[in-house]
């Protein structure tokens, strides 16, 4: 049983209210993000024998999946088109791509993990490495979170319900997006 | 001068004198808030027939009442934060040539310090490492190098006003010259486990005799052992 | 999307859920009235503990090694665990809680003429969150070696290791504890923020926004805005102490002094989201009993803003001393020392609103001028420790203990208090006993005064925190000393016995005191048209707002009041 408020569904300042939510939770979001990345830089700047550490990742693979990131992002744009015109089974499909585009990130992500670690460079192998698994951790841990809620949106979105929340889902996914964006310098190009 | 607390630094009177012009500046604008305040409410308790009125605090004669003590409390603000600087940098910022050196080394539970000896200079032979007590001479210039071998300590002299954290993995340097003899109390200033309450030490301020004497009689000639590489671990017969 | 003027409410009957069990109606409630009194009665649970560490501790310092009655003998190691998790449990599961949470939930949607929040289900979990959170808190103190003793600031390389805390199992939970509080906080706030901003009545525009929601949704934003960088922090302490990383490790390349930043990032914003809600609660109950428009209410707000804003730029001068570059220091004590600007700005204007007042010192008004007394003092003890040169001396001294309880106090108890005996009629439908309520409210300003006045003395003689016995000092050993921490520890106990007469007090009405009509105290604000108590969904029709919140005394008028939702 929905317990849809009279609440929900006003708009006192003209903005839909599960589109003011999201862009609220990205604030909180990204200055959790902007602690890890700002600690990390300062530290970076402090410590340059990190450099030599960071020749150990894979540039090509983090290309990859930012490219894969990219286009999951495409999908849930043309998504929210397709829930604008009001086809939620079209809007649904293209979500369910994104998830597919997330699930791949997460998959090449465990074979490059599974070779660093091979390798000998765990968590715990200094400053640069716990890094670098904390802040790409806690971003898969926010791209598992948002193909979850994608997964229950599509859902509803496949029987025409809740369309509004298509687009709402898609900014959470940029924005995941745009965290990728910045780690990928900081971690793999930086050297 | 801050209540019974002796003054026994170079610097110690400027801290008071910094405090007194805080104490000056607000209390003023404290005791005339807290007045005001009173007043108002006993000038306009609920009387029988009297009505409240309409003020929306756009009334300009009303409202210089806020901006006027306001624009003073920036002049005020300004005031206090010039005098801040002035004796921060006294205190943190220069380092005034040092007529002798301590290294003030912090633990879970204890201070160690060294001291640099019949030669004068730290980190020689002839240093003498004492556990909990630090021999100084008055009137003379020291440069300390404070040190935790674990987690974050905070060497507190209240007597100089004198405070500085401890951070493992750093040397943190500062300087005092003390004015005054006597025994007075260290304090850790950091809480740093169970044993954070145990952790006092005390500060010797010597007569030049006095500490000429105690250097004489602890200070030994340089042996093999003894080395500047061992500054962070206690060479064995540390004494007071 | 259109508004709709007169919208229907929506009450049990109608709507289609069936009268429901007790476990639904109490527990797994999404109504937002009975979300805030999960948070306030948790909060005020978690405070008798506190309070209750606080008499313990306090009779360890006046008399070391006492068997303390109702506890037994306190070992250093107790002792740290008792003032962390005293300090830790008054800002995160009492303050946070009683007022951003419970009053927050309550108000927002009364104030602004909602059936509910607009997200009902997220507000029902994040409270469910926070239950966890104080769970795990109160697990923590249970585990093999205790409860965490770091302090609530919980600085490494103490926290981080075990050998040095000797409490690894406690820190992690304590660090879980709080990580899991927060996450409830970022829920809770987006409830908050959305609800005011976008599900206001009709015609209620933003300058008719009652004070008190205006401040709670600006200490939202404070909190979203701030809490982040700690919680990466957390995460990394949480990695050091249980995975073998090095983030505040100085042997792994790591830096003890990075915690405090972030800690302080957020510490500070933190302690403005905690005061924004009692000044909303304070300027609610002034004007009602003034009978009196706020004296600037937009200046109010736009000071509300500045401090906030500011707050985010001050955050270092919890580290004057700590080894960061002396140059900083500088910067951070020229912002610290201008925030008492705004801050002071505050005070005046609500000062300023008793002008030409009618005053009555009802219960709920004592405590909204007391409050304004007693934070005036902990505002200008602030000054010494924001002026650097003075924050070498006085810093991790009972100096700032004294002062942090002057800004404290007020805003979680004397605030809460306030809040608590003016809504009471709304909330329970019942109204307080007034003499009970000022003998209680006596009882507790007049000791508050003396257990911590004598700290300010003792932090002047140089007299360091969280030291569990005093006589092993020997210039704190003396006489006058031992005296003045005796004086505190009998005020506290005094003060905390009178707080009885409150709790029979809030039972006792709860259950058999006198039924209350819909506006007792002839209040402007849309929660006093809904009945006392309101029903689920609030209101029959849904109001719809012609006015500010603060028509008092409006001229041409007979009554000395008019609500915001009374046509002409």
């Amino acid at each position: 049983m929905s317990v849809k408020t009279i609440a929900t569904q006003r708009a006192s300042m003209n903005i839909p209210t599960g589109r003011l939510a999201v862009w609220w939770v990205l604030v909180s979001e990204i200055v959790i993000f902007g602690g890890v990345l700002v600690s990390y830089l300062m530290h970076r700047l402090g410590h340059p024998e990190w450099g030599e550490q960071a020749a150990y990742t894979n540039m090509w693979i983090g290309a990859t999946n930012t490219f894969v990131l990219l286009t999951s992002s495409l999908s849930a744009v043309l998504a929210h088109q397709a829930a604008e015109k009001g086809d939620g089974p079209k809007a649904a499909r293209l979500l369910y791509l994104t998830v597919l585009g997330g699930l791949t990130f997460l998959v090449i992500k465990s074979f490059e993990w599974t070779h660093e670690i091979r390798e000998g460079f765990v968590l715990q192998s200094g400053g640069f490495w716990s890094y670098y698994y904390t802040a790409a951790g806690l971003h898969a841990f926010h791209v598992m979170a948002g193909m979850g809620v994608i997964l229950w949106v599509a859902n509803d979105a496949k029987k025409n319900q809740e369309l509004h929340r298509v687009e709402n889902v898609g900014i959470y996914w940029h924005f995941v997006d745009i965290v990728w964006i910045f780690l990928f310098p900081l971690l793999y190009i930086a050297k | 001068m801050l209540l019974h607390l002796p003054s026994a630094s170079t610097y110690s009177g400027d801290v008071d004198g910094l405090v007194l012009w805080v104490t000056l500046l607000t209390g003023f604008w404290f005791f005339a808030a807290e007045g005001m305040f009173f007043w108002l409410m006993w000038r306009f308790r609920a009387r029988p027939g009297v009505k409240s009125q309409y003020i929306t605090g756009k009334e300009p004669h009303l409202k210089q009442w806020i901006n006027v003590p306001h624009t003073i409390i920036l002049v005020f603000d300004v005031i206090i934060i010039v005098m801040a600087v002035r004796v921060w940098v006294k205190v943190k910022q220069t380092m005034p040539p040092a007529d002798d050196t301590v290294r003030i080394v912090s633990e879970q539970w204890a201070w160690t310090f060294e001291h640099s000896g019949a030669d004068g200079k730290i980190d020689t032979g002839d240093d003498v490492w004492t556990s909990d007590t630090l021999h100084v001479e008055v009137n003379k210039t020291y440069h300390f190098m404070l040190q935790s071998k674990d987690v974050i300590h905070s060497f507190f002299v209240p007597v100089f006003r004198l405070k500085q954290d401890a951070i493992p993995g750093r040397t943190i340097s500062g300087w005092f010259k003390p004015t005054k003899t006597g025994t007075y109390d260290i304090l850790c200033a950091e809480i740093c486990g169970i044993g954070h309450g145990i952790m006092g030490g005390e500060i010797v301020i010597e007569t030049p005799e006095q500490h000429a004497l105690w250097v004489s009689q602890h200070s030994v000639v340089a042996d093999a052992g003894a080395t500047a590489a061992d500054s962070t671990t206690t060479p064995a017969g540390a004494k007071n | 999307m259109a508004e709709i003027a007169h919208e229907h409410g929506h009450l049990p009957a109608g709507h289609g859920h069936a009268e429901s069990n007790w476990f639904i109606k109490y527990l797994w409630s999404t109504d937002h009235k009975v979300i805030s009194l999960q948070y306030m009665f948790t909060g005020m649970f978690m405070a008798m503990i506190a309070g209750f560490m606080a008499y313990v501790f306090r009779m360890q310092i006046a008399y070391p090694g006492m068997n303390v009655p109702f506890f037994g003998h306190v070992s250093p190691g107790a002792y740290n665990s008792l003032i962390t998790n005293h300090g830790s449990i008054m800002v995160f599961w009492v303050a946070m809680p009683v007022l951003l949470a419970g009053f927050g939930n309550f108000l927002i949607p009364l104030m602004c003429g909602c059936d509910d929040m607009v997200f009902p289900r997220i507000n029902r979990l994040s409270y469910q969150l926070f239950f966890i959170s104080a769970v795990v808190l109160i697990v923590s103190w249970f585990v093999p070696g205790g409860g965490f003793g770091g302090a609530w600031t919980a600085y490494p390389p103490l926290s981080a290791v075990g050998k040095y805390n000797l409490t690894p199992m406690g820190s992690s939970l304590w660090v879980l504890a709080v990580a899991l509080e927060f996450v409830a906080f970022l829920l809770g706030g987006i409830n908050f923020i959305v609800t005011a901003m976008n599900a206001r009545a009709p015609g209620m525009k933003a300058f008719d926004v009652p004070l008190a929601v205006w401040m709670i949704v600006v200490a939202s934003l404070l909190f979203m805005a701030s809490v982040g960088p700690l919680i990466a922090g957390a995460v990394m302490l949480l990695f050091d102490q249980n995975l073998g990383t090095g983030f505040y490790n100085p042997t792994r390349g790591g830096d003890p002094v990075l915690w405090q930043h972030l800690f302080w990032f957020f510490g500070h914003p933190e302690v403005y989201v905690v005061l924004l809600p009692a000044m909303g609660i304070v300027a609610e109950v002034i004007t009602v009993f003034s009978r009196k428009k706020m004296f600037g209410y937009k200046t109010v707000i736009y000071t509300v803003v500045a401090t906030g804003v500011l707050s985010f730029f001050v955050w270092a001068h919890h580290q004057f001393v700590a080894g960061i570059d002396p140059r900083m220091a500088n910067v951070f004590t020229v912002t610290t020392v201008i925030i008492s600007i705004p801050i002071a700005e505050m005070c005046f204007l609500y000062i300023a609103t008793l002008y030409g007042g009618s005053i009555t010192f009802t219960t709920p008004m004592l405590w909204a001028l007391a409050f304004i007394a007693e934070f005036l003092i902990g505002g200008v003890t602030g000054i010494y420790l924001g002026a650097s040169g003075a924050d070498i001396f006085f810093h991790d001294t009972y100096f700032v203990v004294a002062h942090f309880h002057y800004t404290f106090y007020p805003i979680a108890i004397i605030g809460t208090l306030a809040g608590i005996t003016f809504w009471f009629p709304k909330i329970f439908g019942k109204m307080m006993n007034e003499t009970m309520g000022k003998i209680h409210f006596w009882g507790t300003i007049i000791p508050f005064n003396f257990i911590f006045i004598p700290m300010f003395f003792l932090g002047m003689e140089g007299e360091h925190r969280r030291i569990y016995d005093y006589t092993n000092f020997p210039d704190l050993a003396n006489p006058w000393a031992v005296s003045m921490r005796i004086t505190s520890t009998v005020a506290l106990v005094v003060m905390l016995l009178f707080q009885f007469i409150f709790l029979f007090n809030f039972i006792y009405s709860m259950l058999r005191g006198p039924k209350a009509e819909k506006n007792p105290w002839k209040s402007n604000t849309l929660e006093w048209t809904a009945d006392s108590p309101p029903p689920h969904g609030n209101w029959r029709e849904m109001p719809t707002v012609y006015r500010g919140p603060y028509e008092y005394a409006t001229p041409g008028r007979e009554t000395d009041y008019w609500p915001q939702d009374e046509r002409a």
